[in-house]
């Protein structure tokens, strides 16, 4: 092989080789790191956790609200009241949220409407607010002395401060960006309901 | 290293201790080391009040060492619950507070130190801010100095998991969150920093991980280069002058003395005193009236309650009221990504500190009205912020948290314009005493 030397003394052949030897193991270095990186994705245990539950909503009072639990997170069932789906489909209510359709993905497509809902009167809710992730606050009652009178009833995170109605939709001017989360869901028969399956596949 | 090599500098006197000395000398630099960075390293004669908090800042770090290093040994980052019920974690930090020899002190040493570290480096920084010390050549100290900060509060973030308490599990919930506010990847990558869908025990296995391995040997790195960055320019001091423009015959600067003895007794009577406030909190008040160990943290974590009032550990909560200030979405951003934006801005802006001062003098010492109150409001607003994060918002209080978030970035970005138009007096030739 033929070494080429230039002006100054530089070897320009091994100058390229340990380029390219340079090159090769830096590729190496970064292709090692993927396993390790990797290694902290969920495990297959983690994946395989979290299969659909069935929740019987028969017993549930109008106005009541039970937390069940679906892959490690809090989801709330409410039976709304004739009251409260009234007072949020006033226009002064609507006003004053940020996403009153539902426009912004947080739903399946059988939610998409007004109440976000299957049925008007039960409204299935991944409890955790879309800001950081705190378990907002019941607050059913009408216009209680610290979240004022306009206040219909709706969830209240005590983190940061972000409002939701009891359709989950998010107030304007809070942190959170986006309504709550309405998990896929289905009603097996009257009363049984099936939570994270809805027989599409997710 | 040029020069003659280290066993034919370093000559025995004949004594057996002399004899030793030259047989390391002749294969390890410790004589050389010994004078370079102690009983020939020389630092300016009028260090004050405020020249305390870098050594304490360090003995600190050897106590959490030490105090870690014991706790690891009883202590199990484990989740699931036992046959009473209670996180496997949780449990282990009560079984040390009880039934461990010594163990309640051992774990009071660690978490007040936790915040005795943040104060010293607290204190440290804001030294810096009075005399220029991030100033020109040590503007690498202070970038070096600025990693050890955030690496402080990675620390801090993991360790506070650890006990698996409501606020453990709970703040944890809401910083890993922070990261779904960046576009495209962040949910997946909130997903991928628990190792899991919610925050769980393969969150608490990592974060014991980072906190008793990865995150401490990058500490003492830092530190080690901070300090060696500091040896090679040497101290600035309350004057912000430097001693090395003025040396006699020998080389040796007028107004230095060697680090050992003046400074390392200096310090050792620092530490005393430190030692005696550190105490008390230890003994006397070791959850500080909920500052230093946060009440909500006494019971088990729960993933389907959340506190009433979710507040981290005080060191963080100047940086927390900045996250919560931003409640407007605007230029296509939402307010939850500002907030995360603005939180990381208001840590990284130090780091641009010494290239937005452009005072022709470094100490506070000679510098002008307006970079005295800009750094006087600077602080109030971050003593503000802190307190303010500590509380559950209100209205009012989101006001003044934006009010303050407001000054404390204007310090920074009207720093170019403030330092350069203040009327500063000159700087004296040679150190003084005051």
């Amino acid at each position: 092989m033929e070494l080429t030397v230039d002006g100054d003394g530089l070897d320009e052949v091994r100058r390229r080789l340990v380029l390219a030897t340079a090159a090769a193991g830096g590729i190496g270095a970064v292709a090692t790191a993927v396993p390790f990186l990797a290694s902290m994705a969920p495990s297959e245990r983690a994946r395989s956790a979290g299969a659909p539950i069935t929740v019987d909503v028969a017993q549930l009072a109008p106005g009541a609200q039970m937390t069940v639990e679906w892959r490690g997170k809090p989801v709330w069932i409410l039976r709304r009241t004739p009251q409260m789906i009234e007072a949020m489909g006033s226009a002064g209510h609507l006003a004053q949220l940020a996403d009153p359709q539902s426009r912004v993905d947080q739903q399946p497509g059988y939610a998409a409407n007004a109440l976000r809902s299957v049925r008007p009167e039960v409204s299935i809710l991944v409890a955790l607010c879309t800001h950081l992730g705190c378990i907002p606050t019941f607050r059913p009652e009408v216009a209680p002395a610290d979240l004022g009178p306009d206040w219909h009833g709706g969830y209240y995170c005590p983190c940061h401060g972000s409002r939701f109605d009891l359709a989950g939709r998010v107030f304007r001017n809070v942190p959170a960006p986006t309504n709550l989360i309405v998990p896929p869901h289905r009603y097996l028969d009257g009363s049984r309901v099936e939570i994270g399956a809805d027989g599409t596949k997710t | 290293m040029a020069g003659a090599a280290n066993y034919q500098k370093y000559k025995s006197d004949g004594s057996r201790l002399g004899d030793l000395t030259e047989w390391v000398d002749a294969r390890f630099p410790l004589t050389s080391t010994w004078r370079a960075h102690l009983s020939e390293y020389y630092a300016p004669k009028n260090f004050n009040f405020w020249y305390y908090f870098g050594s304490l800042a360090f003995l600190v770090l050897v106590l959490q060492l030490v105090t870690g290093i014991f706790l690891t040994m009883h202590y199990k980052p484990d989740a699931s619950l036992n046959s009473a019920g209670v996180p496997v974690a949780f449990a282990a930090v009560e079984y040390i507070m009880r039934d461990v020899p010594w163990g309640w002190l051992i774990r009071y040493l660690h978490s007040t130190g936790a915040s005795a570290f943040f104060i010293a480096v607290y204190l440290h920084m804001f030294r810096a801010l009075l005399y220029g010390s991030y100033r020109k050549p040590r503007e690498l100290i202070w970038i070096f100095g600025v990693f050890i900060y955030l690496c402080l509060m990675a620390e801090a973030f993991a360790g506070y998991l650890l006990p698996w308490g409501q606020m453990s599990y709970w703040g944890a919930q809401v910083i890993i969150n922070l990261f779904s506010a960046i576009p495209l990847i962040g949910p997946e990558l909130t997903v991928w920093i628990r190792g899991d869908y919610v925050v769980g025990d393969a969150t608490l296995n990592r974060m014991f991980s980072f906190h008793v391995v990865a995150i401490p040997l990058v500490l003492i790195g830092i530190v080690a280069v901070h300090v060696a960055a500091l040896h090679e320019v040497g101290s600035n001091n309350p004057d912000g002058i430097e001693i090395k423009k003025k040396k006699d015959e020998r080389g040796i600067p007028l107004d230095g003395i060697p680090f050992h003895p003046y400074y390392t007794v200096k310090d050792i009577f620092g530490v005393m005193v430190f030692l005696i406030f550190f105490s008390i909190i230890v003994f006397f008040a070791p959850e500080l009236g909920g500052y230093f160990l946060e009440f909500n943290n006494f019971i088990p974590a729960d993933p389907l309650v959340t506190p009433q009032h979710i507040a981290p550990v005080w060191y963080f909560t100047p940086f927390y009221s900045i996250l919560r200030a931003n409640t407007v979405n605007f230029f296509w951003v939402d307010a939850k990504l500002w907030g995360v934006i603005f939180m990381g801005l208001g840590v990284m802006a130090f780091f641009f500190l010494p290239w937005l001062d452009r005072s022709p003098v470094k100490s506070i010492r000679y510098r002008g009205p307006l970079y005295k109150g800009a750094l006087a409001i600077f602080v109030v607003a971050f003593l503000i912020l802190g307190y303010l994060g500590m509380l559950p918002p209100t209205p009012g209080r989101t006001i003044v948290a934006q009010v303050c978030t407001v000054l404390y970035f204007l310090f920074f970005l009207l720093m170019p314009i403030y330092s350069r138009l203040d009327r500063c007096t000159p700087e004296p030739e040679r150190v003084r005493w005051k």
